[in-house]
């Protein structure tokens, strides 16, 4: 992975960290918090530095990477009538949202667990801009607005500045191109303190290794900006570089996407201890094709191959790869995950099961060793692979491939399980034609 | 024209990845290069000068440096750099490579996982200049039978099934490195091979993209057709399909994006690379293979189908008469078994019909008419060299004015002692030459090493003085017992009038007389003295024979200069050791009224 989005709260805190050094003359409160329940609300308030909870008005939302929470009707901000919600108020709403799971317009269900809270800015909509920056091609673009809020996208063309920024540019011809830029609607009094800002906004999205960062809107009364809604993510391949620039953002799973099976979990865990790569995605932990496959690419074209061959993506019980020259121990630990969600559930059409054993040609990763890992979990769940009719295909090249197959091969048969195998002769993919035929 | 990489392409690698190397050495022996691909290795942390490596079932030593501006200096032709750096390296390493103008032509980057700024900058810096970035996530590419870049195509058995070890007719482009070598396989099994590949990285921001390898293979006339593998995610792959409408690429096409999986899972699943995220229908693999099917590419109906396809392309042009036949070249082969030398030497070699030093067989350089001296001889076996005449004959003087000082130095006596004790010359010989050190004999390593290190950094010679003055030492090469201004050293004067006669420069002597002046002017004695004068000049005449500083500074730690007092002196030495066994002298022992006796009871603790 590479640019991983944050938290609203997260990206703001960022904000909060660097705000003397590239906004000075601004003034920025950075009054937010982020609670999973009314209870930790309520207790926050307690907290010295966060009187503000209990003394001004409120506006609670989720804070769970999804946007559009206006109109999906998920952001408090009035009870009778705007800028009315109390501590009270929002600690009890949060508390009713949690407790059901809930339909985005996108489609998107899930839960909601985590929740932005910050005092309610009365503001008129004139006070309101848009500002965001992303990477367009090999460029930076720096989009700029003199209206903010949602209606935004609507109008795009006519209403946003785009500002293209070679990476290469030096810090003056910025700051000239921005000037030259400025979007026509912003008034006169604002228009000095919005180049300025946005110069500096550019600067910061750009030091601090944003992959995307979007203010929408950007509330400014006088020298007070207010953030009041934010969107952003990082490119987490920059984090050795950043120290605690980051303030230990984390990068929470999207919203809707089903949380991790407890063997996914332990996969990924497995990786972040070692050197090779171990990735394992459960697609559907009723289907019929499982895969273990060495390479990212050739993990790709089996899964391309497997929907392409039988006609139903249903049949595709998972993606992943090991590679990366994993130990014999790491390769045994993820066929003994693969194997022990195969043999859970029958076909419910009483199909065999099939174990494709794939791979492209090794460039330095030794064959022979990794199917040790594979040929020892075999000893384990012989038994089980039996009881759902598991055929096995393998395909691999690479440096010493002809023992790798040929141990495998000779494992399978003295366990009485069914196998082919085949080595670079036969195309990398034609084992699934093969299993599929069969 | 047009090829990436030739068969006298050569590369600094950076990092010591011994297997790696290794195996573009193996890969170099089979397909008989003439040079190893391999120049040198940049490795920061390294204490060593060089590293071993197989070359056939021979060894061969392949220079070390600290860094890629010194590897550069030394191989000037050394055009591609293998960035084998670290994520968090990778960045720094590349922009150094590129820094050095003219240098390389191509920089493959390894490293998976560059932030993205850095590898965005890394890649515009490149393009400014005119270099070509293989990567970055990349496992490199290969022009086979001329050059391979590290573990591109695995084992050497499977280089050659795959038909990488010469040049067939397929240009192959993917983006997978794991796939580069299955497509090799596919290509060799369904065609001919291939003439150039690139596996031009997975991460999101790659240096050159399908397009700039395609065109380049567009102009490269071994190429006759293209094999590209592209992935889900990114425009990439449109920059080929216009570059086929226009016209500006004629040769045939055969493509495939992997990655149609992607369009039955509608968010979440990150299927492959890092740049391999559909975030527009344009992106996803199904929309790019119809796009480029459009547009006249050659595209499977299924990946599973690529082999056919190549095929069917493949056959069409060998029928048309655009690829013609090829002749299989003569392969070398890696023994099985090898071993590992214990013992390394580069200055003589006694395997032929007759020894040689440096290269020159002993009857050439034995007898009087060869015009070779004892300073020729010393100059190709200690420092691998043929030295001008000036410079041979100034070694000759040197070892002719060290041979000898008299019985009365340290050295001397303690051989002459030992002789009289009934010991061989070889016993004899060894306790005067241990006596060497740095208070009989090292003022000439002192001395150059002191003077040089003065001028090397720009000192006056009152700060020199000053200098000597703040560390507690005295001038080694500075003051004699008994001669003066006065009453000169002729020996020096010797030495003095030949350097002036026959050195090009003297900058380092010019230097030590000025030092000489301003001591001479405070005590008569402190003149510039023999060793000294042997030691600076020596300096002198490395620097006239065009060595760097670094160098001389070498041969002064190794003990060089130490040397050709060692080997004069062992000349009186031996005659000081002949002379006692003629005398027949006795056993010496020293009197007792010579020896201040002061001994008291030892305290009992």
């Amino acid at each position: 992975m590479a640019q991983r989005a944050i938290r609203e709260y997260d990206g703001k805190a960022i904000f909060s960290k660097h705000w003397e050094k590239y906004f000075s003359g601004f003034h920025y409160g950075f009054k937010s918090v982020l609670v999973t329940n009314g209870d930790e609300l309520r207790a926050c308030a307690q907290k010295h530095g966060f009187e503000w909870l209990k003394q001004e008005a409120l506006v609670a939302k989720p804070d769970m990477l999804f946007g559009k929470r206006g109109k999906n009707d998920l952001v408090l901000f009035k009870t009778a009538k705007p800028g009315d919600v109390t501590l009270e108020d929002a600690a009890k709403w949060i508390d009713e949202k949690i407790a059901h799971e809930v339909t985005l317009l996108s489609g998107q269900k899930g839960t909601l667990t985590h929740f932005i809270v910050e005092p309610f800015t009365p503001h008129s909509q004139d006070q309101e801009y848009y500002i965001s920056a992303t990477t367009v091609g090999e460029d930076d673009v720096l989009y700029l607005s003199a209206e903010g809020g949602m209606e935004v996208e609507e109008g795009w063309e006519e209403k946003v500045n785009e500002v293209t920024i070679p990476i290469t540019m030096d810090d003056a011809s910025i700051e000239h191109l921005i000037r030259a830029n400025v979007p026509s609607g912003i008034p006169a009094e604002n228009k000095e303190r919005f180049i300025a800002f946005a110069e500096q906004f550019y600067k910061f999205y750009r030091d601090q290794n944003f992959a995307y960062l979007e203010i929408n809107p950007i509330v400014m009364i006088g020298n007070d900006m207010h953030i009041l809604d934010l969107v952003a993510r990082l490119d987490d391949t920059a984090g050795f570089m950043m120290g605690d620039a980051w303030c230990g953002a984390e990068f929470p799973t999207a919203f809707g996407m089903e949380d991790q099976s407890p063997e996914e979990k332990a996969i990924a865990e497995a990786d972040s201890k070692s050197g090779a790569s171990l990735k394992l995605t459960i697609l559907n932990p009723m289907g019929r094709i499982w895969t273990m496959v060495a390479g990212g690419g050739a993990s790709v074209v089996y899964a391309d191959t497997i929907a392409d061959l039988s006609g139903n993506v249903a049949d595709l019980a998972n993606y992943g790869e090991y590679s990366g020259g994993p130990t014999t121990g790491e390769t045994k630990f993820y066929a003994d995950t693969v194997l022990d969600l195969m043999t859970r559930h029958k076909d419910p059409k009483g199909r065999d099961k099939i174990l494709i054993i794939g791979g492209a040609i090794a460039n330095f990763t030794d064959v022979a060793k990794t199917f040790t890992g594979i040929i020892q979990s075999f000893e384990t769940y012989a038994d089980r692979m039996k009881e759902h009719n598991t055929r096995i295909y393998v395909r691999r090249g690479g440096p010493n491939y002809e023992k790798g197959l040929k141990d495998i091969k000779e494992a399978a048969d003295r366990l009485g399980l069914y196998i082919e195998v085949y080595g670079p002769e036969t195309h990398v993919t034609d084992i699934v034609r093969m299993a599929l035929e069969k | 024209m047009g090829a990436l990489f030739t068969k006298d392409t050569q590369a600094i690698f950076w990092n010591n990845n011994a297997s790696a190397i290794q195996r573009m050495l193996d890969y170099d022996y089979v397909i008989n290069r003439v040079k190893p691909s391999v120049a040198a290795i940049v490795a920061p942390t390294s204490g060593n000068k060089f590293e071993k490596f197989f070359y056939g079932p021979d060894e061969i030593m392949v220079p070390v440096f600290r860094n890629t501006t010194e590897a550069a200096a030394a191989f000037p032709n050394a055009d591609v750099l293998l960035n084998f750096g670290s994520f968090r390296t990778a960045y720094d390493v590349t922009m150094e490579a590129i820094a050095i103008k003219g240098q390389f032509k191509t920089v493959m980057v390894t490293a998976e996982g560059i932030p993205e700024r850095l590898a965005r900058k890394m890649n515009q810096a490149a393009r400014d200049a005119g270099v070509v970035v293989i990567g970055p996530a990349t496992v490199g590419g290969i022009a086979p039978g001329g050059f391979k870049i590290a573990n591109v195509g695995g084992t050497i058995e499977n280089i050659i099934n795959s038909k990488l070890h010469r040049a067939g007719s397929c240009g192959l482009v993917t983006r997978s490195g794991g796939l580069f070598n299955e497509l090799s396989n596919i290509i060799s099994i369904n065609a001919d091979g291939i003439a150039e590949g690139v596996a031009i990285g997975g991460d999101r921001f790659v240096g050159s993209v399908f397009i700039d390898n395609l065109l380049r293979m567009e102009r490269n006339p071994e190429v006759k057709y293209m094999v590209l593998l592209g992935e889900v995610g990114g425009t990439e792959e449109y920059k080929v399909i216009e570059a086929v409408k226009s016209g500006k690429i004629k040769k045939p096409i055969i493509a495939w994006c992997i990655g149609t999986i992607a369009k039955h899972f509608s968010s979440g699943v990150q299927f492959g690379h890092a740049g391999a995220s559909a975030n527009a229908d344009a992106e996803t693999a199904a929309s790019k293979n119809e796009a480029m099917a459009a547009a006249g590419i050659y595209v499977p109906a299924s990946f599973n189908d690529l082999p056919q396809t190549i095929a069917e392309v493949y056959g069409k042009l060998r029928s048309e008469g655009i690829i013609g036949e090829i002749v299989e070249p003569e392969l070398r082969e890696v023994p099985k078994v090898r071993r590992k030398k214990e013992f390394i030497c580069t200055i003589s070699d006694d395997r032929g019909d007759e020894a040689t030093y440096a290269g020159y067989p002993i009857s050439s350089v034995a007898t009087p008419e060869t015009g070779f001296g004892i300073g020729d001889v010393i100059s190709l076996l200690w420092f691998k060299k043929r030295y001008p005449k000036w410079a041979t004959d100034y070694l000759e003087t040197v070892i002719k004015t060290v041979a000898d000082h008299g019985p009365a130095v340290s050295g001397a006596h303690n051989a002459k002692v030992t002789a009289r004790a009934g010991k061989d010359v070889i016993s004899s010989l060894v306790t005067g030459l241990l006596t060497i050190g740095p208070r009989f004999g090292g003022a000439i390593d002192d001395a150059a090493r002191y003077f040089k290190y003065a001028n090397d950094r720009g000192m006056s010679p009152a700060e020199f003085i000053d200098y000597m003055k703040k560390e507690g030492k005295t001038i080694s090469g500075i003051g004699h017992r008994i001669k003066s201004v006065r009453n000169p050293d002729l020996r020096v004067s010797g030495l003095k009038k030949y350097a002036a006669e026959h050195f090009p420069s003297t900058p380092l002597l010019d230097f030590a007389l000025e030092v000489e002046k301003l001591t001479t002017s405070k005590k008569d004695n402190l003149i510039l003295n023999v060793d000294g004068t042997i030691g600076i000049l020596m300096v002198d005449m490395w620097r006239a024979l065009g060595y760097s500083e670094d160098e001389i500074d070498g041969f002064i730690e190794a003990g060089a200069l130490n040397a050709f007092f060692v080997v004069g002196r062992s000349i009186g030495f031996i005659g000081h050791i002949l002379d006692e066994k003629r005398l027949g002298m006795p056993m010496y022992r020293h009197p007792t009224d010579d020896i201040l006796y002061n001994v008291e009871l030892a305290d009992e603790i």
